[in-house]
C-alpha cells in the first residue's frame, strides 16, 4: 500500500499541489482523474521521488520515501515500475535491450535466464516474437505495451502509470487498460494511474482520486462516480453530451 | 547568474562520480564513447591537422624575410606552436563542435523524452550512467586525437613547405630536431586531459538540464558549444600559465 499524507508542492508562485492525503490500495487500478493543470502528475513525480514535495510524505508499506537516504530510495525505486506518458523508451536499444535493461543493472541472471524473463513479459504484453525492433519502428500502442513490459521485467511491487491512453485510438487504449488491470490483479501490484480518460475511469477505477486545484475533491470508486453530487467531479466527468446520455440512462 | 549554474554543475559532477551500479555495463558504454567520439572524430581532426601544419608553414617562411635567420627556423616554429597551442585548442574547439554538440542534444533529447525519468525511476544514478562515460570516454582519446594531430600538422607543413619552396626538406627536418622541450609535449597532453573534461561535462551539464522540447534541446547543444570554447580558451590560458 502507498499512503501520501499532506503533500503540497509549489513552483515559483504557482502553488500546485495543496495538502493531498491519500490511501492507494494493494491489488487495485487506483486512479488520479483531474483536469489539465489541476496536478495529476505533478503529484506522480512527488510520489515516485522525480519532484520533492515541500512538505508531507509519501510512505511505501511504512517506509517514508521523502525521508530515505540515496541508496534507501535505490532500494524502493527497485520495486517500481513506471509507465511513461511518451512510453519513455531508449532509442538507441532495441525492445529486448530495452525490457533487458533494468535486469541488467540490478540482477546477476546469466543471459538465458535474462531473455526468458524478457519473452515472458513480451508475451504477457501480446508482443512476442517482436525483440530485434527498434522504438522507432513501433506504433504507439505497441510502444505503451513495451514500456509495460519493461516495468513489469523486475516484478514490481508499484506500478506507476502516466496517461497510458494519450495519442491512442480508444480500442487500443482499452486494450491497454484492460491489460494495465489484468497485471495489478495477478501480480497484486498496488497501480496508480494518472488519466483524463472517462473510458479508463469507467473500466478500471477501483479507487478514483478526483483533483481539482490541487486539491483532493472527490475518492470513490467508479461505481460511485456516476450518483456522486460532486458539483465539480459531475462538471469534469459529465462535460461531454455522450457522458451526460450515459449517466441519464443509469 | 554565474554561481548558481556553477553549483548545479559542481552537484552534477559529484553525482556522475558516484559508484556505479555494475562497473561491466560501464565498461561497454565507455568503450562505445570512445569509439564515438576518438574514431568518429578522427577524419575532420586529420583533415584540419594538415592545413593548420601547412598554413603554419606557408605563413611563418611569409614572415621570415631575413637573410639573418636560417630557414630551419620554420621546422621549430611549426612543431612548438602546433604541440603547445594549435594541435590541443583547435582540437578541442573542434571537437567542442563536433562531440560537445552531440552529447548536449543526446541527453537534452533524453531529457525532453522522460529517458531520464525512466532511468531514475529504475533506481539508476542517471548523471552516473550517462556522463561518466562520456567524460572517461573523452579524456582517454582525446589526447591521443591530439597526438594523430600533433604528427599530421607537422607532415602538413613538411609537405606544404617542400612543395612551395618556403624550406628545403633538410632545413625543415633540421629544425625539427633542433632544440626540442620535451615538457611541451607533457603540456600538451594536460591541456588535451583538461578539454576533454571540459567539452563532455559542460556539454552534458546543458543536457542533462534542459527543459521543454525539440527548440530548447538545440538551444542547449548551441549553448552547450559556446560555453565549452569559453571554458576551453580560459583553460588554455591558465595552464599556459602555471606550467609554462
Amino acid at each position: 500500500m502507498i499512503e501520501i499524507k499532506n503533500i503540497n508542492k509549489t513552483f515559483g508562485e504557482n502553488h500546485v499541489l495543496r495538502g493531498i492525503s491519500a490511501e492507494f490500495n494493494e491489488g487495485m487500478c487506483n486512479l488520479i482523474i483531474g483536469g489539465s493543470g489541476s496536478g495529476k502528475t505533478t503529484l506522480l513525480k512527488c510520489m515516485v521521488g522525480l519532484h520533492e514535495p515541500e512538505t508531507g510524505s509519501v510512505s511505501y508499506d511504512g517506509r517514508d520515501f521523502t525521508r530515505l537516504n540515496f541508496e534507501a530510495r535505490i532500494d524502493v525505486r527497485k520495486e517500481i515500475g513506471m509507465l511513461f506518458q511518451s512510453s519513455a523508451l531508449f532509442d538507441s536499444m532495441t525492445v529486448e535491450e530495452n525490457i533487458m535493461f533494468p535486469l541488467n543493472m540490478f540482477t546477476d541472471q546469466n543471459r538465458k535466464e535474462k531473455l526468458e524473463r524478457v519473452n515472458f513479459c513480451l508475451d504477457r504484453v501480446n508482443l512476442e516474437g517482436k525483440n530485434k525492433l527498434f522504438p522507432s519502428e513501433l506504433s504507439g500502442g505497441m510502444k505503451k505495451r513495451v514500456g509495460i513490459a519493461r516495468a513489469i521485467s523486475m516484478q514490481p511491487k508499484y506500478l506507476f502509470v502516466d496517461e497510458p491512453n494519450s495519442g491512442l485510438d480508444p480500442k487500443t487504449s482499452i486494450v491497454i487498460d484492460e491489460l494495465i488491470k489484468e497485471i495489478t490483479e495477478e501480480y497484486t501490484i498496488t497501480t496508480v494511474v494518472v488519466t483524463h480518460d472517462m473510458n479508463s475511469v469507467m473500466g478500471i477505477g477501483d479507487n478514483i482520486i478526483f483533483l481539482a486545484n490541487g486539491q483532493k475533491e472527490w475518492q470513490g470508486s467508479n461505481k460511485e462516480i456516476a450518483h456522486t453530487d460532486n458539483k465539480e467531479l459531475n462538471d469534469f466527468v459529465f462535460a461531454s453530451k455522450f457522458m451526460q446520455a450515459a449517466k441519464d440512462k443509469l | 547568474m554565474f554561481f548558481h549554474p556553477f553549483g548545479k554543475y559542481i552537484l552534477l559532477l559529484k553525482a556522475v562520480f558516484r559508484k556505479p551500479e555494475k562497473w561491466n555495463i560501464y565498461r561497454k558504454e565507455i568503450f562505445r564513447e570512445m569509439d564515438s567520439i576518438g574514431v568518429g572524430s578522427l577524419g575532420i581532426i586529420s583533415i584540419i591537422s594538415v592545413f593548420l601544419g601547412a598554413v603554419t608553414t606557408v605563413q611563418t617562411a611569409f614572415q621570415l624575410v631575413s637573410d639573418l635567420v636560417p630557414k630551419s627556423v620554420i621546422g621549430g616554429i611549426v612543431r612548438d606552436s602546433t604541440i603547445l597551442e594549435l594541435s590541443p585548442t583547435i582540437s578541442a574547439i573542434v571537437l567542442a563542435g563536433k562531440v560537445g554538440s552531440s552529447v548536449a542534444s543526446q541527453i537534452g533529447t533524453m531529457r525532453v523524452t522522460e529517458q531520464i525519468d525512466a532511468l531514475e525511476i529504475m533506481g539508476i544514478n542517471s548523471p552516473g550512467y550517462l556522463i561518466l562515460p562520456k567524460i572517461l570516454g573523452a579524456v582517454f582519446t582525446i589526447p591521443l586525437l591530439v597526438i594523430i594531430s600533433i604528427s599530421l600538422s607537422i607532415l602538413g607543413g613538411y609537405l606544404a613547405g617542400v612543395a612551395s619552396g618556403a624550406v628545403t626538406a633538410q632545413d625543415f627536418i633540421n629544425g625539427l630536431n633542433t632544440g626540442f622541450i620535451p615538457f611541451t609535449f607533457t603540456v600538451s597532453m594536460v591541456k588535451s586531459i583538461i578539454f576533454a573534461f571540459i567539452i563532455t561535462s559542460v556539454s552534458a551539464y546543458q543536457g542533462f538540464y534542459t527543459n521543454g522540447g525539440a527548440l530548447e534541446v538545440g538551444q542547449s547543444s548551441t549553448k552547450a558549444v559556446v560555453i565549452s570554447c569559453i571554458a576551453i580558451l580560459c583553460a588554455d590560458y591558465i595552464v599556459a600559465q602555471l606550467l609554462l
